[in-house]
């Protein structure tokens, strides 16, 4: 047989997801801010059919998205479920939290040093809710906040009143905007809130990190280096990391994919003992739908930004890891179908692992919330997916053709979480995978994630990345040495 | 009767990507004045 029938596994500690709730911001969500150009009465619109903290906190995906709720009960929970709140639901999740919108521009103004975020001194002082940290804010009167406004300050809003503002980094540089300067910054303050947060769940200190890997979709950089990056780092800062170094991996919605892989790779080199993966809330793709919404009389659905933070390090013996030479990319002379996609990502990992499409246990694709795209005609992605794995099942023999129901139910799931790009892809099912794999209710997972590259105009290539996780047999001693 | 005919193609991230839809319809003989493959999610 191959070498790769000896697993090389890398451990996966712990994960955690946070979505923070920013009504108020999904104007500069990117469709909306082109709509609202051509049409401001939209936003009257707009702002009658936002959501409440309280309302975000109870829907149905969010509480399987942070662990409340499995993707099984998620399943058997009534539907549309917009208007079928989880009663007693809970803003702290097994492996996530929601976040408030005042806690977020407070996360916003901490992960600031550039003196970019006013916040509000009376709104500041009437926050119910986590003020007393001692860090640095830049607090102004009322006064103050609505003069920076009226010279081109973005408003940050809190219900009625401004909770602050975002100014602009630069007076000339189109790429240090006060709109792009807010998206970056947000990917910071998120993905530094996932990581403090995972370490403070793992009981971690941060100093003990060796390595960030920022897999966010921001453009970090100035005039001459747009996109220039590296937000790890700024990340790993925010988090209390200083023995850390770090870097960004991207490639679209397959960014986290390959970070993993990045990341594992280097553990399994002997280079780092351990490396967080990192990803911020995408600010651009807030309210992307909103239109189609509005159209069905819904709440927007796209008002949370989403993060995670994911450690890595040694395997240890019964415990979830990441299969490293189970990896497999999508190569540049690749077919780009979608059997093309599902053969080089699913069938080709696994065939070099000996193993069929119905040895694995679940599949996590793209697991877009169907409640936010079916509206928009964008159908159900998760189950598109699942079907094609099905399709292919069904071509090699390995299954009937009236198995691919089953197949789809029993080996995927439905889709909860939003549609902030790098976050659906696969990667917010690792929470449950971790757990399952734990309890033994499944032996192994296969992980696929896709990337638009043709969204940038360089290829009209896609991008795609995939890895199997299972318990390790062994712990790293007899990995590296047996 | 399909040569000449102008086309637009708009393919699909998990659907036919435009490039693909394009080399069909021009090997029915269409002029594809426009292809791109869009990502909806």
């Amino acid at each position: 047989m191959s070498n790769f029938a000896r697993p090389v596994h890398i451990g996966i500690d712990g994960v955690f997801y946070s979505l923070a709730h920013v009504p108020q911001l999904v104007r500069f969500g990117s469709k909306p801010a082109r709509e609202l150009v051509d049409r401001p009465s939209l936003q009257d619109e707009l702002n009658g059919s936002l959501r409440s903290f309280t309302d975000a906190v109870a829907y149905a995906a969010h509480q399987t998205f942070i662990g409340n709720l499995t993707p099984e009960a998620l399943r058997a929970c009534k539907a549309p479920w917009f208007e079928n709140s989880i009663e007693g639901a809970s803003e702290k999740g097994r492996f996530g939290d929601l976040v408030d919108q005042g806690s977020f521009y407070r996360l916003l103004a901490q992960a600031d040093q550039f003196n970019l975020v006013s916040l509000d001194q009376q709104w500041l002082a009437g926050l119910s809710r986590g003020v007393s940290d001692g860090q640095r804010l830049q607090l102004r009167t009322s006064d103050q906040i609505a003069a920076l406004i009226q010279k081109g300050a973005l408003p940050l809003g809190s219900g009625k009143r401004m909770a602050g503002c975002f100014e602009p980094g630069h007076a000339e540089d189109v790429n240090l905007t006060a709109d792009i300067l807010l998206e970056n910054l947000a990917a910071k303050a998120t993905a530094a809130h996932a990581l403090s947060s995972l370490m403070a769940s793992l009981q971690m200190a941060p100093m003990d990190v060796d390595y960030v890997i920022s897999c966010s979709e921001e453009a970090v950089g100035d005039r001459y280096n747009r996109g220039g990056g590296n937000l790890a780092k700024a990340i790993a800062e925010q988090a209390g990391c200083m023995n850390a170094a770090g870097t960004d991996v991207k490639s679209f919605c397959a960014g986290p994919m390959y970070a993993m892989v990045h990341g594992a790779s280097l553990i399994q080199s002997g280079l780092c003992r351990n490396v967080a993966v990192v990803a911020g809330g995408s600010l651009a793709k807030l309210g992307m739908k909103f239109q189609s919404h509005l159209e069905k009389r819904m709440p927007i659905l796209e008002d949370v930004l989403a993060s995670f933070a994911v450690l890595l390090g040694p395997p240890k013996k019964n415990q979830p890891c990441l299969r490293l030479n189970s990896a497999s990319f999508h190569r540049v002379g690749a077919a780009s179908s979608p059997q093309g996609m599902a053969e080089g990502l699913a069938e080709a990992p696994l065939k070099k692992l000996g193993m069929k499409l119905t040895d694995v246990d679940r599949y996590a694709v793209e697991l877009h919330n169907p409640e936010i795209t079916v509206p928009s005609g964008s159908g159900d992605v998760p189950r598109t997916n699942y079907r094609t794995l099905a399709a292919l099942a069904v071509m090699r023999g390995q299954l009937k053709k009236d198995q691919m129901e089953d197949f789809v139910r029993d080996r995927g799931m439905v889709g909860y979480a939003p549609t902030q790009g790098h976050i659906p892809s696969a990667v917010s099912y690792l929470g449950h995978a971790l757990d399952a794999l734990r309890a033994g209710r499944i032996k192994n997972s296969l992980f696929i994630s896709k990337g638009s590259l043709f969204l940038g105009k360089m290829t009209q290539l896609s991008d795609g990345c995939s890895f199997l996780i299972e318990n390790a047999e062994e712990s790293w001693r007899s990995n590296v040495e047996g | 009767m399909l040569k000449g005919k102008k086309v637009i193609a708009i393919g699909e991230r998990d659907g036919v990507p435009g490039p693909v839809i394009a080399e069909c319809l021009e090997g029915g003989g269409f002029e594809v004045v426009f292809q791109v493959t869009e990502c909806f999610v």
